[in-house]
This record gives C-alpha cells, structure tokens and sequence, in this order.
C-alpha cells in the first residue's frame, strides 16, 4: 500500500504560484438562526501570519471553525486555490491543521499516542500507524523539545508544556495551513511569548501558514504580518498591525480605554482607566 | 504484544480449569490433552473413560466456550460504549441495552411462543435479532433522552437516562411475564442469567453474531481512540465522528443482544472488565479493546466456576455472582470519575 510520506506539502495538486493559503469571500455563517459572521472577506498569503482580533462573540472562532472545515462547508472558502467544499474531509485534514482554545485532554492517554492522532490523515481507515507514523511524530516531538516527554501521560504536564504537545499534535499532521484559536490564553506571560516565538520559528522553517484569534492585542500585533478586526460579524478593519491597532478603533468596537504606544515590533495597547464624567 | 500473550494465557487458564471443575472433579492434564485431542490429527490419551470424555466435550466444554464468547462480547460492548459516549460508566446495562434485548427477548417467546418446549434450548435463529431490534430501540432511546439536557448532554445525564429506560423496558417485560406466566416458565431461569444449560447449539446461536461484532469493533479501535479528543477535533483531523459512532453503537449492540438472547441478564462485566484493563495496560482503545474480548471472556468462564461450585451442589445465578463483584467495582469507578462526571 502506498504511503505519503512525512512531508509537508499538502496533498492536493501544487497550486499555482500566488495562490492564497486561504482565500474567504462574502462568508455568512448562522448558528441556530442566529447570524454569527457576515460577509466577511479575508485573505491569507502561503507564509503569512494573520490573527483575527475582535471583542466577545465577535465570531473569532466561528470564522476559524469554518476555515478549519467543522462548519457546513459553504462554497465562500478556498483553501490553496481549492474550494473547501470540494475537499474530502482526509484531504483537508492534510492542509489544515487546528489546535482548538481549550483542546479535550483524554484522561490516560500518553504524549506519544495523543501526538499520534496527528497521523490520522495518514493512515488508512480501519488501519494502523506505520513505524513511518511513529517515526514522523519523533521527529516532531524532538523538534519541539518534547523527546524526553514522550511516555509522560499528557494530562500531568503542565500548561506550557500541554500547549507544545497540542502543537506537535497539529504539526505531525504535516498540513502548511496553521489554525490557532486563542493559543496563548491559558498560560502565563513567559509561555505566551515562548509559544509565540516557537510558532514563528516553525513557520519560518517550514514555510507554514498561520491564521490565529488572539485577545491580547500587544502580543497578537508583535506577532502578526496583518490583522483583522471582527465586531459583530462583520470586517471592520484589516490591514498592519499599526493600521488595525488604533485607540480610536479599539474604543469603538471594544468600548475600551487605551493609549496605543509604538514599540520595536509593534504597537503595544496599554489600558488606561478610563476618566469618570 | 505482552497483553495479547497475557490474554490469550487468561483464555487458556479459564478454559481448562473450567473444564476440570465441577461435580466429578476431573485433573487438569487430562483435561488439556483432551482438548487438544479436538483438533484433527491430535491423539492423545488423556486417561479418561468415555464417559468422562462426554462430560468434557458435550457438557463443560460448550457452557466454557459459551461462557468466553458472552463474557467476551460484553466486556467488549462495555469498552466500546466506553469510548463512543466519552462516558466511563457506559455498560450494556446501564445503557439499558440489555433491558431493551431481554425485553425483545421475553416478548418473543411470550408473544411468539418460542419457548413452548418447556426450554429456552433450541430457541430460532431469529431470537438474538429480535434481541437486536430491542437493544437498538432502548440504546436509541438513552441517547436521545441523554443528549436531551443540553447541546450534547453530559455523562451524568446519558447513565440516568440508562437507568430511566432500563427501568421502563424491565416493567415491560415484568408486565408481559405476569401475563404469560404459564408459557414462559424458562425465562425465570434466564432472567438471572443462566449458562447451566449451555450446549453447543448455544454457541452456535451466539458465533456468527460475536464474530460479526468483534470484527466491526475491533477494526475502529484506532477510531476510538481519535474519539477521545472529541468530535470537534476528530472531524479535523479527518474523521466522520458522528458516522463511526452509529456503527460502533449498532455493533455493540449487536453483540449484547447475541449475548443476552443466550444467557440472560448478566451485568457489570463490561464495567469491570474494560477498567481493569484500563488500570493495567494503559487507556487506548487499541489496547482496550482485544484485551477487554479475551479477559472477559476469561472472567466470565471463571466467574462461572466459581457460581456452580461455591454452592455445590446446588448452583448460583451467574448474574448474581457478577451482580456481587459488579456493585462494589461500580463504586469505585464512580469515585474515580467524579471529576469527569460534573
């Protein structure tokens, strides 16, 4: 039985040349009746790093979930110059990989195995991993300082390291096509920016592509090529960090205090308490 | 690789201690070489007079081999519900799945007079698919009456709901033994679980079924591990969570109906089994699974020696035996639950 290998490219046809990893058009998605996201249009170049930010229930998530394949799959979204639509759910899941805000932690089961199901993709239906699956998440596991963890049941690291083993996860997936929902909000300030940075190194290695929803603003436009701003379900602002971070925009769809500061890689949004009338 | 040899020892074990005790004591050596004297080619002689032989090949040994193939298949559905609800109290009776095949079960003999030879003995063919229509319906109605208290409902609420249909189907068959009580005088037997009367016909009823779920079952034991992660995440990773659910739901089903329309209600082993297991060869399902078929079969024929024996010469319900290991094992579950149950 032929296999694929370990590779990264994704398993459809080699788009051509300046196609989009992700390419969102006029996207209404409506839960329960409810309208969640509406019209949205959003871009994202293979290699870029695009977060979406917007206040609560803005659709961040939404937005991820339907470019991730878990919302019926309207014809809005092309992933790689193919529709999503069109995608067998196997295929997809060799281009895009997700780490969901708080992933199920099964209780029991190793770091070996859980990065593992990586390998699903992969490996035929009613099969068994190959010594190539095993083989490809040890790579993996080693290239996030995770091959001494390997046996350790993931459910008692702690959240840093939890969240490292959620990434070898998505990485052993091998797809180009990063989804973060909220990678950093269960962690402190020194594991955000160690994840941050080991996201970004992953993708300047290997060329991945890395569409996240982020809440804090300073670290999302340190981090990120280009933002959007989601309120309400709608656009409202996309552009450079600098272009999307403004204390005027932030204080009409956040309804926040700010005074926005330039700092070396980014503004960096600071609260300010607001003055009483 | 360790636990299948470890398996496959328990099988062997269960098999010829099975065998060798009973009223007429018989030595285990002699047992085994005329077990092996069943395989063609093999003569061996093992010491035993013709009647003893009789006794091991057309008494012990199917009520043995029915013991592995029931007590398997339960331990087996138990590991399976296990892992399609997320849920590590799911069991084919708290599900209500066994309630809804002995229901299927009474009204087809009640209704369908399949039992007017006096005997369960010799039941049709049909009998274990009426017994899967009744475990489909009742599984059905768990799921629906559990996923009711929210978008997908918790564990707590799939168990009560068990414990809810469970209850109703079981006054439903309660109704229909009341009604039919002259021509359903071998059910009293079953209902408590019965592998006294076992013959090879039993085994014969109970295979093609047993076959049929163990292959589906153990082929998605990969499957259930991804499961774990829940359906969000499964289906990103490529899989049909919702798809692979129903069919592990009907072959587990499939198998308690095969093995409550041979030997009645027999119930915790696919709670005590599946956990054990858990406890000593780690939680994926890859390993789960297999293990949980062949120690529970194991357990099964074991438990029943101890059933037929510790009263002799009279024999204890083998329900009742699995009942009294069951309740308390059941607590300790709970308690190690807990956190995932609130």
């Amino acid at each position: 039985m032929s296999r694929e290998p370990a590779g990264r490219e994704p398993a459809s046809r080699e788009p051509a040349a300046g196609t989009p990893a992700v390419e969102v058009r006029g996207l209404h998605v409506a839960l329960g009746g409810t309208p969640i996201l509406t019209g949205v249009d959003l871009t994202v170049a293979v290699g870029e790093w695009v977060t979406v930010i917007g206040p609560n229930g803005a659709g961040k998530s939404t937005l991820l979930r339907a470019v991730g394949g878990l919302l019926p799959a309207p014809k809005a979204i092309t992933l790689f110059g193919t529709p999503s639509a069109a995608l067998r759910r196997r295929d997809r899941a060799r281009i895009v990989a997700t780490v969901a805000q708080s992933p199920v932690v099964p209780p029991g089961m190793s770091v070996l195995d859980y990065v593992l199901l990586g390998r699903t993709p992969y490996i035929p239906t009613l099969g068994r991993e190959s010594t190539a699956d095993v083989d490809a998440v040890h790579e993996v596991l080693g290239r996030l300082d995770l091959a001494g963890f390997h046996r350790r049941e993931l459910a008692t690291l702690s959240g840093g390291e939890r969240q490292r083993v959620f990434l070898a996860r998505a990485l052993a997936q091998g797809a180009t096509l990063l989804l973060l929902d909220e990678p950093t909000s269960a962690l402190d300030i020194g594991h955000q920016q160690d994840v941050l940075e080991l996201v970004d190194q992953l993708r300047r290695e290997h060329g991945l592509t890395v569409l996240a929803t982020m809440h804090d603003l300073s670290l999302a436009g340190e981090y990120a090529d280009r933002m959007v701003m989601l309120a309400a379900g709608r656009v409202v602002a996309a552009g450079t960090p600098p272009e999307v971070l403004t204390e005027e925009l932030l204080a009409t769809h956040y309804r926040a205090s700010v005074r926005v500061v330039p700092g070396a890689h980014g503004p960096l949004v600071v609260p300010v308490r607001p003055t009483r009338p | 690789m360790r636990w299948l040899v470890a398996g496959l020892v328990a099988v062997l074990v269960a098999l010829v201690v099975g065998v060798s005790l009973g009223p007429v004591s018989l030595p285990p050596g002699s047992v085994a070489a005329e077990l092996l004297n069943l395989f063609p080619g093999v003569h061996l002689d093992s010491g035993l007079t013709e009647r003893e032989i009789a006794i091991v090949t057309e008494l012990r040994l199917p009520r043995v081999v029915l013991g592995l193939l029931v007590g398997g298949l339960l331990a087996l559905a138990g590991g399976c519900y296990q892992g399609v609800f997320r849920n590590p109290l799911a069991d084919p009776y708290l599900l209500g799945v066994a309630a809804g095949a002995g229901l299927a079960v009474t009204a087809a003999i009640a209704l369908g007079g399949a039992g007017r030879q006096g005997t369960l003995s010799g039941l049709p063919m049909t009998i274990p698919l009426a017994a899967f229509a009744g475990s489909l319906l009742a599984v059905t109605m768990t799921y629906v009456l559990g996923a009711a208290g929210g978008r997908r409902g918790s564990p707590a609420m799939l168990i009560l709901a068990g414990v809810a249909v469970s209850a109703f189907l079981s006054a439903g068959q309660t109704y229909l033994l009341q009604r039919h009580a002259d021509s359903i005088q071998p059910v009293y037997s079953w209902l408590l679980g019965r592998l006294a009367t076992a013959g090879w016909h039993d085994v014969l009823l109970v295979l093609p079924y047993a076959a049929l779920t163990t292959v589906v079952v153990l082929l998605h034991r990969r499957e259930l591990d991804v499961l774990a992660v829940g359906d969000d995440e499964a289906r990103s990773l490529g899989l049909h969570p919702q798809r692979t659910r129903y069919l592990l739901i009907a072959a587990a089903s499939l198998g308690t109906a095969a093995a409550v329309s041979a030997t009645g209600l027999i119930g915790f082993v696919g709670i005590i089994v599946p956990h054990t297991v858990r406890l000593l060869a780690g939680s994926s399902y890859r390993v789960i699974l297999p293990m949980s078929l062949l120690f529970g079969g194991a357990f099964l024929a074991l438990t029943d020696v101890v059933a037929r024996t510790v009263a002799a010469p009279s024999e204890l319900p083998i329900g009742v035996v699995t009942a009294l290991l069951g309740g308390p094992f059941f607590v300790l579950v709970l308690r190690t639950a807990r956190r995932v149950l609130t």
